[in-house]
């Protein structure tokens, strides 16, 4: 088991497991945003940048970003030195420049000291700071309906060719993670639009409740061996016909049968 | 013919050297790149032409081949003559039935098509006399120029493969890797990790499955070595790959070629074909048992994928996009596999280092840089072109013997070294030897071996903001400070040289290049403040000028520029009109001339082609004080 030291505590870390989990296993916060426990670790926001060291190295640091980085025997980081502090400024400060409007970003940022950007301040203020969980979210669900499109300062998060996405299912698993509410929906009960595809609601045969997409029961219909009527029934009425079962067993052990 | 053993080998290199090494004359037609653009191909046809209509080729024995690129590009088409040497430049169609019946024929020198140094008016007619090319020792591109890389025979009699033979014959893996180690061989791509000390870490990586990767995303502006090297000897490439992959114990490998580099592409490609089909890739290679094969991976032009990570993720059929490193390619690279990726260049020396041995190589250079470097020599020279030199070599040396000193003896300004990642050197750091330690202590690198010469009309506010608007249209956007900061980076600069600085700028972008450096995900972002921090640290008083007195001191940036006539000195020569793009300067022959500052756009066209010098510049923001004091009046 690696043991570590942060910021003067022992941790002992599992192994395979990345700093950031470590730090916070140990009550340490650190700022992120581009991290989720739904996805692999992405590493692009870069806020959650540490100063690792160890004794061998006379006082040299390198700087990592937490999530990213597996723990090792021995190490000793710093999650709070000077110049960890002054990136995740200069960090907050771009993004702020970004997204001035934002109040994910705002808050984070004026807990850093950062009221007002220093830099030249977005002329179409944006809500999405480009931490890449939503195509991340579509990557893992299996359908990679959306993606980030332009390089640099021009890369946004877009759909193929900027149309109704054809691998699209409508389930917002995007809509659901994405941190500052940038991606928006509209979803009733008989049709739901997100990235400007129509969907068509299933209701639930026992309350009548839209609660899927008829794209989301049929791809996963058959999936792991498990039916489609399965996905036809929503969750709540799933609960009851749990609890009707529960009951009727419970029963069962009171008032043996014949 | 597959080779399948030692002696088919050496059988299948004599009959190559009895076809191709010609005992009577030969005529190599460049045909690289720069040559090619520069009409090359006609020349080739035209040679061939007549030498099949005079039936030359069975009369004085002459093999006439088209060859890689000789480096020389500035004064292409070029045209070598065997066995004298003779290099004949800028060769026209026209010139070709001369060149047979006076040089091919009777053996007789051609002075109009020698090359002429400007500088001494002296002509050479040999091609190893000539000043650019005497003080080059070629490793990397030992064939280049030599081959037809289109004919593996042709590599065969000028020994491409010998390496391959030595090492699968007569030595283990091991002692590849030894011999590298000896040579003492560091990454040519620019960031001089040591090549053996890669490859041991890939050999002891566990999995069965390892990937041997060639980096052939040359991108840098200015840089073109390892173009010509794919371009020119493909089969050097390959024989480098094939061994590196026999040392570490890969059996597949991907060669990522730009899909800019078009020659490149279809050279490689020959070149894998051919030495598939004589057994030197495949299974079975030169039946010892050893199997390797690899494929080309064309890139779409992004420059991030010349980033190792992203360059895999690319060949992966991913977005080239760089991912965190702490886990290292020699153990999860490419498909999370093992895999050990070399530079073109890199690749390029192994098959000499293993004839010749590790010592040999390392017998040029620095303490600790070892052996020869290519280099693309652009800019404010004389004479540009690609080079390759001992490490250590000062700049002095490449710039004056070999670049021929400054272009119209203007005075030396800063030459930068090492791409959007490097820095700008000033003058007095010329004496000093080219190595990565140096180069890097200096606030500059080696990187891609691009080296770009700038005179003293050179605003280094400006060459800072080109490498920054170059990046930031190349940075992928993944993470926030390469992305945000490059931008934000820009903007400053865009105010800067437009006469909208402000006290602070300067601190400003200091505190941002710190930022990146620290906080960036990958080389990209980390380095991209280098041209901004060179030019910093060395012309910090041209910053200051800009943001203080809203002036340029090298006249160059257009808004705080003016020009004037210096009436004293103007001879009204009329040659100013001719060349002012907006009519902003008036008077007739033999009359004074005057610019019209409501007019002039600052392009500085007049202050170029003035034969007298009295075209002066001067910062604006006077003209404009000038223009109040005067409506004052």
């Amino acid at each position: 088991m690696p043991t570590l030291t942060i910021d003067g505590h022992t941790v002992h870390a599992d192994h395979g497991q990345f700093l950031l989990a470590a730090c916070r296993s140990a009550g340490i916060q650190i700022p992120t945003l581009c991290d989720h426990p739904a996805v692999e670790p992405y590493g692009g926001c870069r806020l959650c940048v540490v100063d690792v060291t160890r004794p061998e190295w006379n006082g040299w640091c390198k700087m990592v970003v937490a999530c990213l980085f597996p723990v090792e025997d021995g190490i000793v980081v710093h999650t709070a030195s000077t110049r960890v502090i002054e990136v995740r400024k200069v960090v907050l400060d771009l993004l702020l420049a970004r997204c001035p409007d934002t109040p994910l970003v705002r808050d984070l940022a004026a807990r850093h000291g950062i009221l007002a950007t220093s830099y030249v301040r977005n002329q179409q203020p944006t809500d999405c700071i480009l931490c890449g969980l939503c195509t991340r979210i579509c990557d893992r669900m299996g359908m990679s309906a959306i993606g980030s499109v332009d390089r640099g300062a021009g890369r946004e998060i877009a759909t193929p060719f900027r149309e109704p996405p054809a691998a699209c299912i409508g389930c917002l698993a995007c809509a659901e993670i994405c941190p500052t509410g940038f991606i928006r929906y509209e979803s009733g009960t008989a049709r739901r639009k997100i990235w400007d595809k129509d969907f068509d609601m299933l209701r639930c045969p026992r309350c009548g409740r839209s609660h899927i997409t008829v794209a989301q029961a049929d791809f996963f219909a058959g999936r792991g061996g498990v039916p489609r009527s399965y996905f036809e029934i929503c969750d709540v009425c799933k609960r009851k016909d749990l609890a009707v079962a529960a009951t009727r067993l419970a029963c069962a052990t009171e008032t043996p049968a014949r | 013919m597959r080779i399948e053993s030692r002696q088919q080998f050496d059988t299948a290199v004599a009959a190559a050297r009895d076809t191709r090494l010609s005992k009577g004359r030969e005529v190599w037609v460049c045909c690289g790149t720069g040559c090619l653009a520069n009409g090359s191909k006609a020349v080739a046809q035209a040679f061939d032409d007549r030498i099949r209509e005079d039936g030359l080729q069975a009369s004085l024995g002459l093999y006439h081949k088209t060859t890689g690129c000789h480096g020389f590009c500035e004064r292409g088409p070029l045209v070598v003559i065997q066995p004298e040497g003779l290099l004949y430049t800028r060769v026209r169609v026209s010139d070709v039935p001369e060149i047979l019946d006076r040089t091919v024929r009777n053996g007789e020198v051609i002075p109009r098509l020698l090359y002429k140094d400007p500088a001494t008016r002296q002509s050479y007619a040999k091609y190893d006399e000539i000043p650019f090319y005497k003080h080059q020792i070629r490793v990397s591109m030992r064939n280049i120029g030599r081959i037809d890389p289109e004919d593996l025979d042709d590599a065969l009699a000028h020994g491409a493969y010998a390496g391959l033979a030595k090492a699968l014959f007569q030595m283990t893996p091991d002692q590849v890797i030894a011999e590298i180690e000896a040579s003492g061989l560091r990454g040519r791509g620019g960031a001089g990790f040591v090549t053996a000390r890669k490859w041991k870490a890939c050999r002891k990586a566990r999995g069965d499955r390892k990937f041997v990767l060639c980096n052939g995303d040359e991108g840098d502006p200015g840089a073109f070595k390892d173009r010509s090297i794919m371009e020119g000897d493909p089969h050097g490439v390959l024989e480098g790959m094939i061994i590196g992959a026999y040392a570490i114990g890969a059996h597949e490998g991907y060669l990522y070629v730009r899909d800019e580099y078009p020659l490149a592409v279809v050279n490689v490609q020959k070149a894998i074909e051919a030495a598939r089909e004589r057994g030197l890739l495949g299974t079975n290679i030169l039946g010892t048992g050893f199997a390797f094969d690899l494929r080309i991976s064309r890139g779409g032009g992004a420059f991030v994928c010349g980033e190792s990570s992203a360059l895999m993720r690319s060949i992966e059929g991913r977005t080239g996009e760089p991912r965190a490193k702490y886990v290292h390619a020699s153990d999860k690279g490419l498909f999370d596999l093992p895999t050990n990726l070399n530079n073109v260049e890199t690749w390029a020396d192994v098959g000499a280092i293993i004839v010749n041995g590790g010592a040999w190589f390392a017998g040029w250079g620095t303490e600790r840089s070892k052996g020869t470097k290519a280099f693309s020599l652009v800019g404010k020279v004389k004479n540009t072109g690609l080079i390759e030199l001992p490490m250590g070599t000062t700049l002095r040396h490449i710039l004056y013997d070999i670049g021929g000193g400054m272009l119209k003896d203007r005075p030396f300004k800063a030459v930068q070294t090492g791409g959007p990642s490097g820095g700008c050197l000033p003058a007095d750091k010329l004496d000093l030897p080219v190595d990565y330690e140096i180069l890097s202590e200096n606030g500059s690198m080696m990187g891609s071996g691009g080296m770009i010469v700038m005179d003293d009309r050179t605003c280094m506010v400006d060459v800072a903001r080109y490498f920054l608007k170059f990046l930031s249209e190349e940075s992928c956007g993944k993470c926030v400070p390469c992305r945000e900061g490059l931008k934000q980076m820009l903007l400053i600069f865009d105010d800067i040289v437009s006469g909208r600085g402000k006290t602070g700028d300067v601190e400003r972008i200091e505190r941002l290049c710190q930022g990146m450096q620290l906080g960036s995900l990958c080389e990209l972002g980390k380095s991209a403040p280098n041209p901004v921090l060179s030019t910093l640290r060395y012309f910090r008083a041209e910053y200051e000028a800009h943001v203080g007195r809203k002036a340029c001191p090298a006249g160059m940036c257009r808004d705080l520029t003016a020009y004037e006539i210096v009436q004293e000195s103007c001879t009204g020569c009329h040659q100013c009109p001719k060349v002012c793009p907006t009519e902003a300067i008036s008077g007739g022959a033999k009359m004074k001339h005057v610019i019209d500052q409501a007019k002039c756009i600052s392009c500085g066209a007049c202050f170029d082609v003035c034969p007298e010098d009295c075209i002066r510049f001067f910062p604006r923001a006077e003209a404009k004080e000038a223009a109040h004091a005067n409506a004052d009046h």
